[in-house]
């Protein structure tokens, strides 16, 4: 879907990008990771042209995107910012109405989507009359996600969307935003400096440093292969609950004995989960157990704590030997 | 105080009409230079705000004209667009764009880069992000800019009546010369009302949201187009000459009234100050100018006078006047004063002006060449016996003035001088001395008669032939009213003249203002 070719962008000597290539498949969310200063936003600006690269390509749906008008290609491009960037002189509603004014769609169908969306997005009626700077920060991003998605683009750039928000506030918004089916269909390229919201959010992470990818891969390939002392430093303070939260329960399939406990046991989750979220459904009373339901294999495990933890363990030994 | 109030409600009830073409002259000029300034100083500001290393060349450019001082700024603008409102507009408009272009530039500049940002990135074209996103959130800072300049050229406008561009100027300046407070206030209170007006309904559109905000932007230029076409409304109305007046003469008894009663002289009219007056008519900007007779200009510009053969220019002749408290202070200084006493006549007088009016020497040099000529210069003492102050109005003959006695006394006592020369017209001079803020300065006998006795009609008429009873008259009121003593005349009258330029006077065959009336009226 994108392709990011030998990118490069100079500010005099200084060399924000140096020399990136990745690619980003239909659908998938690919999150750009890295402190500040590692040339995570310039690449994503290059690939609106919001900034142009000194050299390198980029293909979107295989069309070198230089080659095209960039207001064209924008219009076809959702963008949240960090500071949400809304016109504080335009009503909630005239604020996600710009993008199809410039496509010049006709009122009735803009009219329809905003309400599709504003619903979808749970904000009301009454706010789309209101000015951005009467809404809180929170529901000003959420406006500025329907204003990036009104017109339903494929792809989505998302530079710190969630960076401006407090911490009760951004887990909320990240949950919705893994409920969002309209976010399933998108191609969503995200920087973030935020650990656990790359391993959270991110189907593929792009560790960067110094204009560099260091590492790209998923997010259990970065935590049990790291490609370098650089990785594994990133991210050892976070290390276990990165590990809880990206292995799946999936994978520890094999060491999960299919014990049938006498009550069919407690909640039942889904396979994908994470590790921690099957830990959160833990009561710690005795013959507590959760079932796990695997679509691929269609079978029903239930499991205790202890049995999940010694799974998890030897689930990381064979990480290890691989 | 009330019957002062009533007067002045009375004068201006009486200039109605006058009143009324000022101030709509006024805010003509005012709006019509604004309007341009607009259309200069916003596009002007919004290149600047995209190429920034041009902002600080065009900022700084616009800010020393700002620093020009006025007066001066519509004086350069006479050599290239001669006199009248074109001259006028230009100068204020220039004084307009600072606050315009530098407001355009911050405000689009601080409209905040992450909302710029989206609205690139949502894929809007250089035109829209202007439209839609800079301009709207900058409009605050503009309009904030645009009602300074208004403020300023309100105020600024009333210096346009200097060159024949109209506005309340002409009764502001006409009142100070003529010592008519009546006057100064029936202009300077409609501008001051304009100003403060104008400013309030600007600061009220600011004030509105952003929402009417986009309504304003499209009334906005609309009203500016309509109140600037108030000043081509009243249009010129011509007669074969045309004449330019200062304001003082404009009002006076024995200037364009006294023209008009006794001669019944009707010529097209602009009101113009003297600075710039001999020069436009010698450059055939205007054709009749009121002049002073011994004007260094008419010299310089080959102007001749036109005999007043109905005598209703009173005498002018010129005496250091003096208050009776310095006359005690300072002792001897009366003697040294009067070492001047008919000393310059009229052609000595002009060929002094024509020395610093047109050769462009300073006052200290012509006044000491003459003093050295006339044999009368002595090398300054020590001073330290006290401090005697020299006043003069604002121009080159009082310079002179002012700069002869300040040598005198230093020369011939001990005592220290300081000169405030260039206090404006009459009124001030006058109120300087009668507030102590002066011990004496030259004044003429006419204007003491009639600009600062005010004296009736009557008195004027059996005076005005003779000069030694003018001289009398003024000298005896003064003495019984303020307290001021005339000395003795220096010798020259530099009385009010119609003049000409030579050529043109010749090739019309006008002798007197009688000859004037006559090829004014022939066909």
């Amino acid at each position: 879907m994108i392709k990011v070719q030998q990118l490069r962008k100079h500010f005099g000597k200084v060399k924000a990008v140096d020399d990136i290539s990745f690619e980003v498949k239909e659908h998938e969310n690919l999150i750009l990771l890295g402190t500040s200063g590692c040339g995570k936003t310039t690449t994503l600006k290059m690939i609106n042209r919001l900034i142009e690269p000194s050299a390198g390509n980029v293909l979107i749906d295989n069309k070198n995107i230089s080659e095209q008008q960039p207001e064209i290609l924008r219009r076809g491009i959702g963008y949240v910012l960090q500071n949400h960037g809304l016109f504080p002189h335009y009503t909630v509603a005239e604020n996600i109405a710009i993008v199809p004014q410039l496509l010049q769609w006709d009122k009735k169908r803009t009219e329809r989507r905003i309400s599709e969306l504003i619903e979808k997005l749970h904000l009301t009626k009454d706010q789309l009359r209101a000015y951005p700077g009467e809404l809180s920060g929170g529901q000003q991003q959420r406006v500025g996600l329907a204003r990036a998605l009104v017109v339903d683009p494929p792809i989505l750039l998302m530079d710190e969307p969630f960076g401006a928000l407090d911490n009760v506030t951004r887990a909320n918004i990240h949950a919705e935003f893994k409920a969002l089916d309209e976010l399933k269909r998108k191609t969503i390229i995200m920087v973030t400096h935020d650990v656990q919201e790359a391993f959270e959010l991110g189907d593929r992470i792009c560790l960067m440093d110094k204009g560099k990818i260091v590492q790209n891969g998923t997010p259990a390939e970065l935590l049990f292969h790291p490609e370098n002392n650089f990785v594994s430093e990133f991210l050892q303070e976070q290390r276990l609950s990165l590990e809880f939260k990206s292995v799946r329960l999936a994978d520890l399939w094999q060491w999960l004995s299919p014990q049938l406990s006498p009550n069919g046991g407690g909640v039942q989750l889904s396979a994908d989960s994470g590790v921690w979220a099957g830990m959160e459904h833990f009561k710690f009373k005795s013959d507590d157990t959760i079932s796990i339901l695997n679509r691929e294999h269609n079978e029903t495990k239930s499991v205790g704590f202890e049995q999940l933890m010694s799974a998890f363990y030897q689930y990381k030994q064979q990480q290890a030997h691989e | 105080m009330n019957e002062q109030q009533q007067t002045l409600w009375e004068f201006m009830r009486q200039q109605s009409g006058k009143l009324l073409e000022q101030t709509v002259q006024h805010i003509g000029l005012t709006f019509i230079s604004l309007f341009i300034a607009v259309l200069i100083g916003l596009p002007l500001g919004i290149f600047i705000s995209r190429r920034k290393k041009f902002s600080g060349a065009v900022l700084g450019v616009a800010g020393i004209l700002q620093t020009i001082p006025s007066i001066a700024l519509l004086g350069f603008m006479i050599p290239l667009l001669g006199i009248g409102p074109r001259p006028a507009i230009v100068a204020l408009l220039l004084y307009a764009l600072l606050p315009i272009i530098r407001n355009t530039f911050t405000g689009i500049t601080g409209v905040d880069v992450t909302v710029k940002e989206a609205a690139i990135a949502m894929g809007m074209s250089k035109w829209q992000v202007l439209s839609k996103v800079e301009l709207p959130l900058a409009m605050p800072v503009i309009f904030a800019g645009i009602r300074t300049a208004t403020v300023i050229n309100v105020g600024v406008a009333t210096l346009a009546s200097y060159i024949a561009a109209g506005g309340l100027g002409e009764f502001i300046f006409g009142g100070i010369s003529l010592n008519n407070t009546n006057m100064i206030l029936a202009g300077a209170i409609p501008a001051a009302l304009l100003a403060i007006l104008f400013d309030f309904l600007l600061s009220r559109l600011q004030k509105l949201n952003i929402k009417k905000l986009k309504a304003v932007t499209v009334a906005l230029p609309l009203l500016l187009i309509v109140l600037s076409s108030f000043y081509l409304l009243p249009s010129a109305y011509g007669t074969k000459l045309k004449a330019g007046f200062t304001p003082e003469f404009m009002g006076r008894r024995d200037g364009n009234l006294g023209l008009q009663s006794k001669y019944g002289l009707k010529i097209s009219t602009v009101v113009i100050s003297d600075a710039v007056m001999y020069k436009a008519a010698f450059e055939k900007q205007l054709d009749v100018i009121s002049g002073y007779s011994t004007d260094g200009r008419l010299k310089a510009y080959d102007l001749v006078v036109l005999k007043d053969d109905k005598n209703i220019f009173p005498p002018y002749f010129a005496a250091p006047i003096i208050q009776e408290n310095s006359l005690k202070k300072f002792a001897g200084l009366e003697k040294i004063l009067n070492l001047l006493a008919k000393r310059i006549n009229d052609s000595t007088m002009t060929a002094l002006n024509y020395k610093t009016d047109y050769l462009h020497q300073s006052p200290e040099k012509v006044a000491k060449d003459f003093l050295v000529a006339q044999k009368l210069w002595k090398p300054a003492q020590t001073g330290g016996e006290g401090m005697v102050r020299i006043g003069s109005k604002i121009f080159g003959e009082q310079y002179i003035l002012a700069n002869i006695y300040s040598m005198l006394i230093k020369g011939y006592s001990h005592y220290d001088v300081a000169t405030k020369t260039g206090l404006g017209g009459t009124k001030i001079c006058f109120d300087a001395l009668t507030n102590d803020q002066i011990d004496f300065y030259p004044e003429y006998t006419g204007t003491g008669l009639l600009a600062i006795l005010q004296s009736p009609a009557k008195v004027v008429d059996s005076l005005t032939a003779s000069p030694r009873a003018t001289y009398n008259y003024v000298q005896d009121a003064f003495e019984k009213k303020y307290n001021i003593k005339w000395l003795k005349p220096i010798g020259f009258n530099n009385a009010y003249a119609l003049m000409m330029r030579r050529g043109q006077a010749e090739k019309l065959k006008i002798k007197t203002i009688s000859d004037l009336k006559r090829y004014l009226e022939s066909r």
